[in-house]
């Protein structure tokens, strides 16, 4: 819908659900063409939101051994939804089978939605009057509240709307976002130099879960 | 054109990705530096994408009802609303704000 709603076609927002399959990457996608990227950089912001995918993929390697030969079909459905669900199964039968029942109907139900949303707005018309647009933005921030668990990952979501909203003016469309991304290797710079000083490894870890399952793989 | 262009880019890349993981020896993506930096560079790319919809308007800064229903979806993120909750919020208010002249 929010699609629909920045200059995409329904076959282009369809393609778009059923070939990226991953929802950030999609929004993110969507939401640098509409503020007037151009597609390569609009293809950087959303390759970088699909990065985590393949930390997921590290783990779910582990757990589901799957023969080399489904990997290439498995990796489609390496989401967020499906890692979850993947990890909360006792046994490797169970992993497998609640990776499969997640992708399958989370993959039929997501591009259905889609699709339903991408004509739902055409017929909606103008999608700003309905205040569609900012729906964009509120999906982002609903992503990006959980991942602000730290002092660290604050910081770098404060000097990334700095560099973005301070750039806008000034730099071709799509290039600010690009330059924000900066923050993170800024910030982690920054820390990494007085976590040097007080040796505080595991503030600086983003997620607790994570470090767990990390350590749970030393046996 | 330049629309197809992005799609296909951005789902060769995204699949590349997650087989990536599937296929990649743990070790190389499990170095502590690659895995903060891969944590923090979507709080980073998120951020400015929600400042830059919110109060970007092409090449200028603009406050409008959009910022309206951003506060909404903030507050309804601070009490635990689910996520459709949260997007609902900043659309009625957004719609609201404008439909009252905002």
């Amino acid at each position: 819908m929010t699609s629909a709603g920045s200059g995409l076609t329904l076959l282009q927002t369809c393609a778009l659900s059923l070939l990226v399959f991953t929802g950030a990457s999609q929004f993110a996608l969507v939401g640098a063409l509409a503020a007037g990227g151009n597609p390569f950089t609009a293809a950087a912001g959303a390759f970088f939101l699909g990065v985590r995918n393949a930390f997921y993929g590290l783990r779910l390697s582990q757990l589901l051994a799957l023969p080399r030969a489904v990997r290439p079909f498995a990796a489609q459905w390496v989401i967020d939804e499906t890692t979850a669900v993947t990890l909360a199964q006792p046994t490797r039968r169970a992993a497998r089978l609640g990776f499969t029942v997640t992708g399958a109907s989370l993959y039929v139900l997501w591009n259905l939605t889609t699709f339903l949303g991408a004509l739902g707005a055409k017929a909606l018309g103008d999608t700003d009057a309905w205040g569609l647009d900012a729906a964009g933005p509120a999906v982002f921030l609903a992503l990006l509240a959980p991942m602000l668990k730290t002092a660290t990952e604050r910081a770098v979501a404060a000097l990334a709307v700095l560099l973005g909203l301070g750039l806008l003016p000034v730099l071709p469309a799509g290039v600010p976002v690009l330059a924000a991304a900066l923050a993170a290797p800024a910030v982690l710079y920054l820390t990494g130099r007085r976590a040097s000083v007080a040796r505080d490894d595991v503030r600086d870890v983003p997620d607790p879960q994570d470090v767990r399952d990390v350590r749970g793989d030393d046996r | 054109m330049n629309i197809w262009i992005a799609v296909a880019v951005t789902a060769v890349g995204c699949y590349a990705v997650k087989l990536a993981g599937l296929l990649v020896p743990a070790g190389v993506l499990e170095r502590p530096l690659v895995r903060r930096l891969a944590a923090l560079l979507p709080v980073a790319l998120l951020a400015a994408l929600t400042a830059q919809q919110t109060f970007g308007d092409g090449h200028t800064l603009v406050l409008n009802a959009r910022a309206a229903g951003l506060g909404a979806a903030a507050v309804a993120l601070v009490l635990r609303a689910p996520f459709l909750v949260v997007v609902a919020a900043a659309v009625l208010v957004t719609a609201g704000v404008r439909a009252l002249g905002g």
